[in-house]
């Protein structure tokens, strides 16, 4: 650290606070302030209501949907994604450890993780294809090809949520196990050498050793995944029918604060409801980093 | 198990996702240059024509070109301003000791916990009030905005673990902090800048809210490709071209997989990196 002129600070640091205050700070206070009013726009007038908005909210039936449909996210997209992405990562890494990795794992890398680099807008879209409800659809001409009837897979109110959630899955493997992997390779081999000569199996050294010590890194994981599936916008405005259908089973709360605020004009209440999803993803951040808190590991 | 066997099952499972990842993406393509019937009969059967048409159309047409090329304009002026802002501000957060340094650096950091939904209908009045509502500089600028807590809290701590003494000899050869700056430190940090960057050109070419809200639809000659693509699915629905929205699928993936292929190690670096941080 070094004292440096005032100018030169002041400069450097200028245009980026202000571009920040403006844009971020200025947003993200005035929205506590909106959501205690009845704001519906420019023209209109805004009155104080209090925490009017708050109890409406806990009255939406939409809301309600909204927070079941997230809780089933929750539990599912990080449980299934990570489960998976371990596993790829598990048979890339131990697979054929005697033998230098396996055969062609530069490849299934490659591929795995190419769906994170594509927008969730043009993920959205290219599983409208293969969502499509008649033969034409990727997934309704294997059913239909073994002789079942085809499957409404966004239309049928109990399989929509599951058919967002296949696709969460189907972009995020491919980073967690990338993910993985890198943290598999900084264990030092020594240690797997140690547990070899103790006599431990593949399966054994896996599950006793370097899943704890990837421990760190799933849980990192496990937060990601979760502000991802607070989060869903994208993926449920495009592909949901009726956004976030059929009947809100799709709903989420991001998608509801929009649909409020550029749908109806309701500025307040679209505000009191962001303000709701603030405090649900600070809860679910400490109680994760809390519930999961350990010592750091050195090696 | 003997180590033949597992490997064998360790491919097969392996196998068969690669399989889930890539037929999507490929049925895509070759839908592309179907013409309607076929789209409408079974998806894994090969074009009796290749009706690049549908690519023409859909670049003419549906204006996949002008969306292009707007995403173009506003992520390369939004990266590289991202870049430059938020590498002025680590660095003087990061190295140089005055009062309120620890107060600015919380203030952007804090940033990375809170879920932009929060600020989207103050936002939105900001943008308008200053008048940039539908302009591409009122997306470029909130871009900007919203990447520094990243690129400030990764920056900053590569700037720490940069050693002092190059930058005391360059001050003993009269260099000015500014100079020093962007002629000695920041080449330094060449790794860290061009893991941020590879995460900014992401974020930025890939976000969908923004844009929806920032540029409505009455700027449609305005929209990057996240919006214009979900509003050609959207479309195709009602006017039933459907050879046009594989072709502007195709058109929106390519690009990104050609790319991707080209600097996969350095593209998988800069987002785990980012992840791990």
């Amino acid at each position: 650290m070094r004292r440096g002129g005032f100018l030169f600070i002041a400069g450097f640091l200028a245009a980026p606070v202000a571009l920040y205050a403006v844009l971020v700070i200025g947003p993200y206070l005035q929205a506590f302030q909106i959501a205690l009013t009845n704001w519906r726009g420019v023209s209109a007038g805004a009155d104080f209501v209090g925490l009017d908005n708050f109890a409406r909210i806990f009255q939406d039936d939409m809301f309600w949907k909204a927070l079941r449909n997230h809780g089933q996210m929750l539990l599912a997209v990080p449980l299934i994604t990570l489960g998976m992405a371990l596993l790829f990562a598990f048979l890339l890494n131990v697979a054929g450890r005697r033998t230098k990795g396996l055969r062609g794992s530069g490849f299934y890398r490659v591929v795995f993780f190419f769906p994170q680099v594509l927008s969730l807008a043009a993920v959205g879209v290219l599983f409208q294809l293969v969502y499509r409800p008649d033969e034409s659809g990727i997934l309704n001409r294997l059913i239909t090809g073994l002789g079942l009837e085809p499957v409404g897979f966004l239309t049928d109110p109990s399989l929509a949520l599951w058919s967002i959630i296949g696709v969460m899955i189907w972009s995020g493997v491919g980073f967690y196990m990338v993910l993985f992997s890198a943290g598999m390779a900084a264990i030092p081999t020594e240690i797997y050498e140690a547990a070899e000569l103790d006599g431990a199996g593949r399966f054994r050294v896996f599950f006793s050793i370097t899943v704890p010590l990837l421990r760190n890194t799933v849980q990192v994981a496990w937060v990601y995944l979760g502000i991802a599936v607070l989060d869903g916008f994208a993926l449920v405005q495009v592909l949901s029918v009726n956004n976030g259908g059929p009947d809100g089973v799709t709903s989420v709360l991001g998608l509801q604060v929009w649909q409020h605020a550029f749908g109806n004009s309701t500025f307040g209440y679209a505000s009191a409801m962001g303000v709701v999803l603030f405090f649900i993803i600070m809860s679910i951040t400490v109680l994760t980093m809390r519930v999961t808190r350990r010592e750091p590991l050195e090696y | 198990m003997g180590a033949r066997v597992f490997n064998a099952i360790a491919h097969f499972m392996l196998a068969l996702w690669a399989v889930v990842v890539i037929i999507p993406l490929l049925l895509t393509f070759l839908g592309s240059v179907k013409d309607i019937s076929e789209l409408f009969g079974d998806p894994f059967t090969l074009p009796s024509s290749l009706r690049w048409d549908n690519w023409v159309r859909a670049w003419d047409t549906a204006n996949v070109g002008q969306f292009m090329l707007n995403s173009v304009v506003v992520v390369f002026f939004g990266v590289a301003g991202t870049m430059l802002l938020g590498s002025m501000a680590a660095y003087v957060l990061a190295r140089y000791e005055f009062r309120g340094n620890r107060f600015i650096y919380y203030m952007f950091v804090s940033g990375l916990t809170f879920p932009v939904f929060l600020a989207l209908v103050p936002l939105f009045f900001v943008v308008k009030n200053l008048g940039l509502l539908g302009t591409h500089t009122g997306l470029i600028l909130v871009h900007i905005a919203y990447s520094l807590p990243f690129t400030i809290f990764f920056l900053a701590a590569f700037f720490k673990t940069l050693p002092t003494s190059v930058a005391e000899a360059a001050f003993m050869d009269g260099c000015s902090h500014a100079r020093t700056f962007f002629q000695v430190m920041l080449p330094m940090a060449r790794p860290a800048v061009v893991s941020v960057t590879i995460f900014n050109i992401l974020g930025q070419w890939n976000q969908y809210l923004l844009p929806l809200v920032l540029l409505p639809g009455d700027a449609e000659d305005k929209w990057v490709l996240t919006q214009g693509i979900a509003s050609i699915s959207t479309a195709a629905g009602n006017q039933a071209d459907w050879g046009a929205l594989f072709a502007a699928l195709s058109i929106t993936i390519l690009p990104m997989l050609v790319v991707y292929v080209i600097f996969q190690r350095q593209i998988q670096a800069g987002l785990t990196q980012g992840a791990l941080k």
